[in-house]
């Protein structure tokens, strides 16, 4: 690209309407419309339980309550389990819920009954009426009881085992068994979960005389609802409408779908034929949407003198919760992202997924990566420490080189395609690293700071993401006869600034003026041919079938252009939304060749009167030609063979208090290689978001149950997510731009690097601080201080052998 | 997370609003709303009726005598916390009160709501115990003052009457040659503290007449420790009558680790204070 919009930092157009609290999200809509009906859903209060009756007898007596529905009311597709979106062959015992439980709950948050009324208070005023009798069962709670396998969540799926995979290049076993130095660890990260500010929501209208239906949903799939919805009534696609308003985040959670609600809001909405909204509440966000990132590894590794990996064989268990509706994406993202920059000489992993009586996991910003990162990170850094060495070297001489891409894992990864990386350049981002943390002039600030009685302590840690997984986004671009440009791609926004990156690309590549380029995402209206938003992959493929749909335009302005300046195509250029015939004056805008491009009877202004029959055209041809279509239009899509493959190394130096065990963060570096960068500011904020993620993650989220299924922490007052006071003051930044060949603008996503090497960076930073193996995140300062005791009671046996 | 029905009544004389929280035994008081808002909301209280005293005249006050600091019912922690005379007649208000929560919370919450909720994971509560301070309380039935030593009946129970509004706390001054300190360590800025710890001490000349400590987050009620002849070991001293207990968020085993680590260093500097102070 030449042109100046593309990799300038311009500035948001999306912030003005947010920042002014003129965003529009669902809960907004058809608030002041009198017909509008509330939604409430009875949720189990058990974590595994039979239903032997449900009672609503009291409920239909209070006044407002319209409806209420439970599993008994459904019928047809409605009374089938949700769609298993994602199947696998390892996924051998998929489960999916029902959308009202059918005669039993797998865990506290499960919906039972959905009560319509006329408000949401008397929704809720009526679900405490609800009177549910229960068989109590025994629930599974976390990995070691899943394994265990004393009871099970589903009886006709033995051992709690969902899937089992297994993948391996190269003998990886003989390896370690010939491998000159081995290490053996065990590795654990806790549940966490994505928490957007926006819940999830969903409005439903239908309109009788029409039989069509509108649907508004807080999702990170717009068409994927759609079709979900459709199937589930019985409804013509072509008689659905899902419009995405605005998103206040998803992070992964809002990929799911379709929601119960999302399905019983269009339901009672047809049946009672009013409008109805429900709105998830945050403590059903916690009990009822989706977690992430429980898993337990075991690691085996054989090395050389160098830190060289010969055989790498990893082996871990998934807590996949009650149900698998997402499939295996995120122990596959594991298993196969683990890996990062690095080429183990052999490398198997084996996996299971299991059931617990919890909520259940899908993606979340990461997905399964940060996982893998931390897995692979505190094996480099075990074996450093094994050998004495620097632990930036250990990672060096393991690196993939930039000379060897393409370079093919011999992995299939999450989209069924090889796991094979297009470009990158890992010494050169580790340079910037070391650079940008002081990495070699650490010993003396640690020195400095030990003399002050002050204990830090240094991390890194480096992460390679598939970004940008197909299978396609498509893009209209049109021009109007004002000469504004409206743009439509199919997948949602939930915060990305699409608007604003999704024009630039339009503008320097059609060479019209930003400020006349609109973009809508996630309307079935307007691109009824979609994904959706996730696996940082909205900029790879609908920038890259935004341009190609820019290209097409272009195209046809030019070749109408041309005639009507009677140039040469190859003479013309557009800028600012002109094309003019280079080296003379003779110029037209793109307006009045959008006028040409549609050939009128009717005049409807000045304008358009150069349109008209007797204006235009060669009387002895078709008005519009035979393979020719009217309007100044382009439409593509983009399609990639594979994933483009992102990268990306942090550092952190952490202080950690002697005597309270508190952490602290004193520096923040980040190197970011996503090619080509569309928007630096925008990239820039992704990164910020990440981390502060990240942190939380790392430092002070996690899931907290008990036995027997209640989650204790089901609010912002105890799932602590950081705040401004907690995550870094500021975050260093550096780029490296190796871009991708899959892509017409060699862009990579980057989305989700921020938040993937966090665990691993700080458990880094804190065992350096610390000299204690860190080998579970996240952790607490009462967790450091348990293990400062432990520690201090029996050091051997807590140390790396 | 919608309260259940409840009927709200928002009278604007001291007398209508005691008598219709005489009329009601299970009304309620709403002054900042930034406790019973959020109970309200997930149903965990239901009370029948709200008697919302926003409108009452005369209790926004935060007034600073020779004696010490008057905080009315509707002076908000910022408020307070904004005082120059406050601060100055009793740091130790200021010093608890940056604690508290987040500017947006203390914007609305009240000070002496805050004491009334009775939470022991709650800086003011404690506060008010460590300094001796009372409470001034009305109902139809007439007016007491409560000291703050008898405030506190429990787990968030204080000892008022259903029927009963505090109208005004009071925040004795520090006396010359006294000093306070106050440290906390909680998980994130403005949570609740997994320990705080005050201190009052008073000196004379290089003696320490008198050291108490008070402590948050480790006992069901704000509980103050006289440690004046512990100098050395406030903190096993105080660890005799606390009862830290385990969360979600730390050990009883680390938070009792916390308050051998914050008692020592808050009583040091309440008394460095005491002695700046003479």
């Amino acid at each position: 690209m030449t042109t100046k919009l593309f990799g300038s930092k311009v500035a948001r157009v999306e912030d003005q309407r947010f920042l002014r609290g003129q965003g529009r999200y669902v809960d907004d809509l058809l608030h002041d419309d009198p017909r509008l009906l509330h939604a409430a859903v009875l949720r189990s209060p058990h974590a595994h339980a039979r239903i032997t009756d449900i009672d609503v007898s009291d409920v239909l007596d209070v006044e407002g309550v319209v409806a209420v529905w439970t599993y008994d009311d459904l019928a047809g597709p409605m009374a089938e389990p949700l769609p298993l979106l994602i199947p696998h062959p390892a996924l051998t015992h998929g489960r999916t819920q029902y959308a009202l439980a059918k005669d039993e709950v797998n865990h506290v948050g499960e919906a039972i009954a959905f009560v319509v009324a006329t408000d949401r208070y008397v929704a809720e005023d009526a679900v405490a009426l609800i009177r549910v009798s229960y068989e109590f069962l025994e629930p599974v709670v976390g990995i070691p009881a899943a394994r265990a396998a004393e009871r099970l969540v589903h009886p006709d799926v033995p051992g709690n085992v969902g899937a089992r995979l297994e993948q391996e290049n190269g003998d990886a076993r003989a390896a370690i068994a010939a491998a000159p130095h081995t290490l053996s660890l065990d590795l654990r990260i806790e549940r966490s979960a994505c928490t957007p500010m926006e819940g999830r929501g969903t409005v439903a209208r239908w309109d009788p005389d029409t039989g069509r239906l509108t649907v508004w949903s807080s999702t990170q799939t717009s068409t994927g609802v759609r079709g979900c919805v459709a199937a589930k009534l019985g409804l013509d696609l072509a008689k659905v409408d899902v419009i995405t308003p605005d998103v206040g985040g998803g992070f992964g959670v809002k990929i799911n779908h379709p929601w119960p609600e999302e399905l019983l809001v269009p339901l009672a909405a047809r049946t009672l034929g009013r409008p109805v909204k429900f709105t998830e509440d945050r403590r059903e966000h916690f009990i009822s949407s989706a977690h992430e990132r429980a898993q337990e590894h075991h690691v085996e590794v054989g090395f050389d003198d160098d830190g060289r990996l010969l055989g790498l064989d990893v082996e871990f268990w998934h807590d996949h919760g009650a149900y698998t509706p997402y499939g295996l994406i995120v122990p596959i993202i594991t298993s196969t992202q683990l890996l990062g920059p690095y080429k183990p000489q052999s490398y198997r992993v084996v996996f299971e997924s299991l059931y617990t009586n919890t909520v259940m996991v899908t993606p979340y910003r990461g997905a399964g990566r940060p996982q893998g990162c931390f897995v692979m990170e505190r094996t480099m850094d075990a074996i450093a420490a094994y050998l004495g060495k620097d632990r930036a070297e250990v990672r060096s001489v393991n690196f993939i080189q930039p000379d060897e891409f393409p370079y093919d894992h011999g992995l299939v990864f999450q989209d069924g395609r090889e796991l094979e990386y297009d470009s990158g350049d890992y010494p050169a981002s580790l340079a910037k690293l070391k650079e940008l943390v002081g990495w070699d002039e650490f010993e003396a600030f640690r020195a400095e700071m030990a003399a002050e009685g002050r204990r830090v302590g240094i991390g890194l840690a480096c992460y390679v993401e598939g970004t940008g997984v197909g299978p396609y986004e498509g893009a209209h671009v049109h021009v109007e006869t004002s000469g504004k440009v409206k743009v439509a791609t199919g997948l949602t926004t939930q915060g990305q600034g699409h608007q604003t990156a999704f024009a630039q690309i339009v503008a320097d590549t059609l060479g019209v003026r930003f400020e006349d380029v609109e973009v809508t995402t996630g309307d079935t209206r307007r691109m009824p041919y979609a994904v959706g938003t996730f696996a940082s992959r909205a900029a790879v493929m609908s920038g890259s079938a935004v341009h190609l749909a820019a290209l097409r335009a272009k195209e046809k302005a030019l070749r109408i252009a041309a005639e009507a300046l009677e140039a040469n195509e190859a003479d013309l250029e557009i800028a600012d939304g002109v094309v003019s015939v280079r080296g003379t004056d003779a110029s037209i805008d793109l307006g009045t060749i959008s006028v040409l491009s549609n050939p009128l009877r009717y005049a409807f202004d000045e304008a358009s009167k150069a349109a008209t029959q007797f204006s235009v055209g060669d009387p002895g041809k078709p008005p519009v030609a035979e393979d020719d279509e009217p309007g100044l239009e382009g439409r593509d899509f983009y399609s990639p063979e594979r994933a483009t493959f992102a990268s990306g190394m942090h550092a952190v130096i952490v202080e950690t208090d002697p005597d309270t065990a508190e952490v602290r963060i004193l520096k923040y570096a980040v190197v970011h290689d996503c090619g080509h960068l569309i928007n630096p500011m925008i990239v820039e904020g992704q990164i910020h978001g990440g981390v502060a993620q990240g942190v939380g993650g790392a430092l002070y989220e996690r899931m907290a149950y008990d036995e027997s299924g209640q989650l204790l922490n089901a609010s912002f007052m105890d799932f602590l997510m950081p705040y401004v006071t907690e995550v870094p003051a500021s975050i260093d930044i550096d780029h490296l731009e190796t871009p991708s060949p899959l892509n017409p603008l060699g862009i990579k996503g980057a989305g989700e690097a921020g938040v993937i090497p966090s665990a691993a960076v700080f458990a880094a930073a804190i065992e350096d601080a610390e000299r204690i193996p860190i080998t579970a995140m996240p952790i607490s300062p009462s967790e450091l201080f348990d293990l400062r005791r432990a520690h201090a009671a029996s050091p051997a046996s807590e140390e790396t052998p | 997370m919608k309260p259940a029905p409840f009927a709200f009544v928002r009278p604007s004389t001291l007398d209508d609003a005691l008598a219709a929280l005489a009329a009601d035994p299970g009304g309620k008081v709403l002054a900042g709303g930034q406790s019973l808002v959020p109970l309200l909301s997930m149903r965990l209280a239901s009370p029948t009726a709200l008697v919302d005293i926003n409108a009452l005249p005369d209790l926004g006050h935060v007034r600073v005598a020779e004696d010490g600091v008057r905080v009315g019912a509707l002076a908000r922690h910022a408020d307070v916390l904004a005082d120059a005379a406050a601060r100055e007649s009793q740091p130790l208000l200021a010093m608890a009160l940056s604690h508290v929560a987040h500017a947006t919370i203390r914007n609305r919450g009240t000070t002496v709501g805050s004491l009334v909720h009775a939470d022991a994971a709650a800086e003011m509560p404690m506060v008010l115990r460590l300094l001796d301070g009372h409470v001034e309380v009305a109902s139809v039935r007439g007016r007491r003052t409560v000291p703050a030593a008898e405030l506190f009946a429990g787990p968030l129970e204080s000892t008022l009457a259903h029927d009963e509004i505090a109208l005004e706390a009071f925040f004795p001054a520090l006396a010359p040659r006294a000093g306070v300190a106050f440290e906390e360590v909680a998980r994130r800025h403005g949570d609740y503290a997994l320990v705080g710890v005050a201190a009052h001490a008073v000196c004379d000349g290089d003696t320490v007449t008198s050291a108490r400590l008070g402590f948050v987050s480790v006992s069901d009620v704000p509980v103050v420790v006289d440690v004046t002849d512990a100098l050395d070991d406030p903190a096993g001293r105080a660890l005799a009558d606390l009862e830290p207990g385990d969360d979600i968020h730390a050990t009883a085993d680390y938070r009792a680790h916390l308050v051998r680590v914050l008692a020592p260093r808050v009583l040091a500097a309440a008394i460095e204070h005491a002695r700046s102070n003479a």
